[in-house]
């Protein structure tokens, strides 16, 4: 029973079938995105070097400028350093997030009870100004690594939490009907169907924690102590280095681009394989 | 009376029967049967009343009626997917009080992962079953082979046309070899050609597998073209009107069945007590 009349647009086997043509719009697609995303980088790096060669400040070094500052700081050590000491609390801050946020979202999706007591705490969290609560934080932990890890979680977890909890409470009915037709356990259901489903908005909220988290890192290193890229960033301001104090700035962006390019790569791989390639 | 099980195919015009007051216990070897029930949602929507109901072992019995008289209600019912108000339904003589291993449900609107390929949204039932791979890989490749998608078992779902989802909801129902099908709307989102495919295909898969068939549609046509008995349903709140059993003679090609004037006038007759009902 060879089917023709669901219509060729998704043939089976090579390529370049008619489903090819589907599959190679998209990769095209891909393709175009690229090219897309180099020109606006290119068209960026050319109108920062522009307004550096004006100068629209004196404080406002171009784009070369920058990059040879970038370089340099590299082969000094400076920036490697630098990186070594805010990522500590970072990546404590980050990972501790993603678990407590990830489970007391899917919990909070999950139980009625869990919800009640917790999303109403998140919810208030995140609609604070965390900025102005982490000198506050200095006055119970002091200006150790506890309270840089605790800075990045508080801008961190509110988000995370939030977007599992939502994800998990927009799981399509469907699928959950489906799964108890075909008696899943608990268990099952939660992993096999609930998990996955949400999972692009919980990762979704991943990458908005992320980048929350390296905001608070940086405030933290700005308010708290300065240590790391924060000390950097100050150090150079103050003895009027504006190239060094840029690349400071857009080695931190960059490189949190970067973690989030990372994450989404996760999610593709692990979570949501029918995505791979689009 | 009561029967929906009348093998014979008649060449005598459809035999329309009452709702049955009570249903006849000496009618053969009913695998559902369903007993006065009744479902409310939320305390005032009455969506079925009182519904008794036999569905005959090894058919194909079809749920008609106009949207919102509680076809998908009554199905999900049977599925254990759903909580009647009052009554009880039986399959095999025991009672239903949730979903069951002899009864498996292809949804209307597919609820396929879409994380997950043709080949293991098929298994998927086997998954949950704990059957090991390679067991459950070869059972859903079978069973993907019978619904006409040989080819595309590491395709996902956005990868396919409407039709073909469906055929891998249906794939994944067989393939836990469940005593009772419950198919909700399985047409209704695809197009007039795939549709018809579809339905030889499942006239095929019935004669085949052996297995009872409890089919929703809203399409006069596609309950005659398909089904040993028809159940028809009113308004809501969902009661039985009347129980058909178009007993059409398929030994011909589709089209010749689709000119067939027994079929030709079930259709008719159907379309007139519709007409009488609705007015
Ligand atoms: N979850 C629900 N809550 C309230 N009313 C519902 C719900 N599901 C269905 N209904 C109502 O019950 C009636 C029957 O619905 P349904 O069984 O889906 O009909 P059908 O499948 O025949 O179109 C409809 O009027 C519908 O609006
Ligand atoms: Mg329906």
């Amino acid at each position: 029973m060879k089917t023709t009349m669901d219509g060729v647009a998704a043939m089976p086997g090579p390529r370049h079938g008619a489903g090819g043509t589907l599959l190679r719009a998209a990769a095209a697609m891909g393709g175009g995105m690229l090219l897309w995303r180099l020109a606006s980088i290119a068209l960026f790096c050319g109108l920062w070097e522009v307004a550096g060669r004006v100068p629209i400040s004196p404080a406002f070094p171009s784009f070369s400028a920058t990059a040879i500052a970038f370089r340099d700081m590299m082969a000094d050590g400076s920036l490697p350093a630098a990186f070594a000491v805010t990522l500590q609390p970072l990546v404590l801050g980050v990972v501790i997030s993603a678990v407590l946020g990830v489970s007391a979202g899917v919990l909070m999706g999950l139980r009625r009870g869990v919800e009640w007591v917790a999303a109403p705490v998140f919810i208030v969290f995140q609609a604070a100004p965390m900025a102005a609560l982490i000198p506050l934080v200095t006055f119970v932990y002091g200006i150790g690594l506890t309270a840089k890890v605790l800075a990045v979680c508080m801008l961190a977890l509110p988000v995370i939490a939030l977007n599992g909890y939502k994800a998990v409470r927009n799981v399509n009915p469907s699928l959950l009907a489906m799964a108890r037709s075909f008696m899943a356990s608990p268990w099952q259901r939660v992993v096999k169907i609930i998990i996955p489903d949400a999972s692009p908005v919980i990762f979704a909220g991943l990458r908005l924690g992320v980048s929350a988290g390296f905001i608070g890192v940086i405030l933290a290193e700005l308010l708290i102590t300065p240590t790391g890229i924060g000390d950097l960033i100050t150090y150079h301001r103050s003895i009027a280095n504006y190239a060094e104090m840029y690349a400071s700035i857009a080695s931190i962006i960059l490189f949190s681009a970067l973690t989030l390019a990372v994450l989404q790569r996760i999610e593709t791989v692990f979570f949501r394989p029918e995505k791979q390639g689009a | 009376m009561g029967a929906l099980h009348r093998i014979d195919p008649a060449p005598a015009a459809a035999t329309i029967l009452q709702r049955p007051s009570a249903l006849d216990p000496s009618a053969g070897d009913p695998v559902v049967q369903v007993r006065g029930i009744t479902k409310r949602y939320g305390g005032s929507v009455e969506a079925l009343k009182d519904i008794d109901l036999d569905i005959p072992r090894g058919k194909l019995t079809t749920l008609l009626g106009p949207s919102g008289c509680g076809k998908t209600t009554l199905l999900k019912i049977i599925a254990g997917l759903l909580e009647p108000s009052s009554g009880e339904v039986r399959v095999n003589g025991r009672e239903v009080t949730g979903p069951g291993p002899e009864r498996a449900f292809v949804f209307q609107d597919f609820a396929l992962m879409p994380w997950a390929t043709v080949l293991r949204n098929a298994a998927f039932g086997l998954e949950l079953r704990g059957v090991p791979r390679r067991e459950r890989e070869d059972i859903g490749r079978h069973y993907i082979r019978e619904v006409g998608l040989a080819g595309f078992e590491e395709r996902y779902p956005h990868e396919l046309s409407g039709g073909m989802r469906q055929r891998v909801g249906l794939a994944r129902a067989l393939a836990v070899k469940a005593e009772v099908l419950l198919l909700d709307e399985p047409f209704s989102a695809v197009d007039e050609q795939t549709r018809r495919k579809f339905q030889e295909d499942l006239l095929r898969l019935v004669a085949q597998e052996k297995k009872t068939f409890l089919f929703v549609t809203h399409s006069i046509e596609e309950a005659v073209y398909l089904s040993d008995g028809i159940v028809m349903l009113s308004r809501r709140p969902g009661r039985i009107n009347r129980i058909i059993e178009p007993a059409i003679d398929r030994s011909g090609s589709p089209d010749e069945i689709r000119r067939d004037k027994h079929y030709l006038d079930t259709v008719e007759e159907i379309w007139h007590g519709l007409r009488d009902y609705v007015d």
